[in-house]
């Protein structure tokens, strides 16, 4: 394990320009500093638009910063990926930067199983292994068997949101992006989730994380951080 | 920074530059430029006129460009320019270590000859000619593309277009290719159809590790095959980036109102 921080923000800013709505810019943060060490939990606070989820899709390279570098570490070296190419954005995505999004996208016709094994398979797991963990963690994320075989498209808001969770534990990602991943989960589930967020702390993951619910909140922070003392002027 | 270490980048695959198209004096494309790498989906979006399908045509070496070149890693001769190779080679090259799936499947088979003839004349092209093998190895693909193996002799026109489609499939990969050209690959089926080739489509291609370029003006059709994309407008490339960041961030004007403007269901 490294001391470096896993994360490194540095003087980000966040514009969006919809040249179809009248050229309307809409600032969201600028010169936002942010580093996240290995085991810590970073919670992003503020109320609704302040600008979380936009902070974190920038991280993951989904969104373009206007300017600034979201630097992560990865196989020895930081990569800058609001200016690394797309391959290997992919390749820091594969193997070091997970994501639990708030929906699943779904592909058409691929049973669940095979979705929460897709990442080990990526990643040269063999396919009796991966099917062996991915089955483990359905297991224990309580999703019934009758489902592992289906395509998730029609599942539930919470059965969705927990074959995501699988998708993005059944790896150790050295850096994962939490946004809401407990948020249409009941009481029960949401325990086990806080459980695997946990242990993926002690074993030296670095965080960011998006939760509304207070106790999951407390649970797994290590600190928050408001997004809002980045507030751009408009 | 950005070098991931203890990788040697690959040397590119292809890599096309400063591509350029005149109809007479009406543009095609204009200085067109990127690299390929190997096992690399490179997805090519924009409105029907947008220049989309002659770039397509003038990298797949099947009309000449008015300026730049194509150069891609040959077996034979390494990085060269396919319009510097004479006409044989180019052609050579073209059936050893290419595959084109065009949108409609009559462009792409032989109507006249069966389904498994179709699947295995890429073979016979390329020097095969044990008979038993090459059948054996249209029976596999086939089945690799779900067909009813017992179907190899029916002609192309009994198949729907939807099986007529992943016919063509097949017939493209039946050689190895190490680069794919699909222009609209699901443009004509229906809905259930499409995500079924779709599906298929991605694990053949995850599977096999192609670099595929797959021309699409269905956004989602080119969020699901691939890594990156180019939006093109009026012959020029007006954006390029990982597809996830184009489709959800959309930076130029043109790619803003394309993604704005596909329906929701």
């Amino acid at each position: 394990m490294t001391d470096k921080p896993l994360i490194i923000v540095e003087d980000l800013a966040k514009t969006f320009v919809l040249h179809n709505a009248e050229q309307a810019t809409i600032p969201v943060f600028q010169d936002l500093t942010l580093q996240v060490a290995a085991g810590e939990c970073v919670v992003l606070a503020g109320e609704s638009g302040v600008g979380k989820s936009t902070l974190m899709r920038s991280i993951f390279g989904n969104y373009l910063p206007t300017v600034g570098s979201v630097k992560v570490w990865h196989d020895g070296t930081y990569v800058d990926i609001t200016q690394a190419s797309p391959h290997e954005v992919l390749e820091v995505r594969r193997r070091t930067l997970g994501y639990v999004s708030q929906f699943l996208r779904v592909i058409p016709r691929v049973p669940t199983l095979q979705l929460v094994m897709e990442p080990l398979l990526e990643n040269g797991v063999s396919f009796e292994e991966s099917k062996e963990r991915a089955s483990e963690l359905l297991s224990a994320l309580r999703l019934p068997q009758a489902h592992w075989d289906l395509p998730p498209a029609t599942f539930s808001g919470g059965e969705q949101q927990r074959v995501n969770i699988a998708r993005s534990f059944i790896r150790k990602y050295p850096v994962l992006l939490l946004d809401e991943p407990t948020a249409s989960l009941d009481a029960e589930n949401r325990a086990i989730v806080v459980r695997l967020i946990q242990e993926a702390l002690a074993e030296g993951a670095a965080m960011i994380g998006i939760f509304h619910d207070l106790d999951v909140r407390d649970a797994v922070a290590s600190r928050l951080f408001e997004v809002a003392q980045f507030k751009a002027a408009a | 920074m950005n070098a991931i270490p203890g990788r040697i980048a690959p040397a590119p695959l292809l890599s096309v530059e400063g591509l350029t198209k005149w109809y007479g004096h009406v543009l095609g494309c204009r200085d067109v430029a990127f690299d390929l790498r190997p096992g690399e989906v490179l997805g090519i979006v924009g409105e029907s006129g947008s220049g989309k399908t002659t770039l397509l045509n003038c990298i797949s070496g099947k009309l000449t460009p008015t300026a730049g070149e194509v150069r891609f890693d040959t077996r034979r001769f390494g990085l060269t320019d396919i319009y510097g190779l004479s006409e044989p080679d180019r052609r050579r090259m073209q059936r050893e270590e290419w595959g084109f799936v065009h949108q409609n499947p009559r462009d792409g088979l032989r109507m006249r000859v069966s389904g498994g003839a179709n699947v295995a004349e890429p073979l016979m092209n390329l020097g095969a000619r044990h008979y038993g093998q090459m059948r054996q190895s249209t029976i596999d693909w086939l089945d690799r593309v779900e067909l009813d193996t017992r179907r190899i002799d029916d002609k192309p026109r009994n198949f729907s277009g939807g099986m007529q489609q992943r016919i063509q499939v097949a017939r493209n990969l039946i050689h190895g290719p190490r680069l794919v050209f699909m222009d609209e690959p699901t443009g004509g089926l229906d809905v259930s159809v499409q995500a079924r080739l779709l599906d298929l489509l991605r694990e053949l291609v995850r599977d096999l590790g192609l670099a595929v370029i797959i021309v699409t003006h269905d956004m989602a059709v080119a969020r699901l095959m691939a890594d990156r994309l180019m939006v093109m407008k009026g012959g020029e490339v007006v954006e390029t980036g990982l597809t996830d960041q184009v489709l959800d961030d959309p930076q130029h004007p043109y790619t803003q109102l394309l993604v704005s403007s596909v329906l929701q269901i």
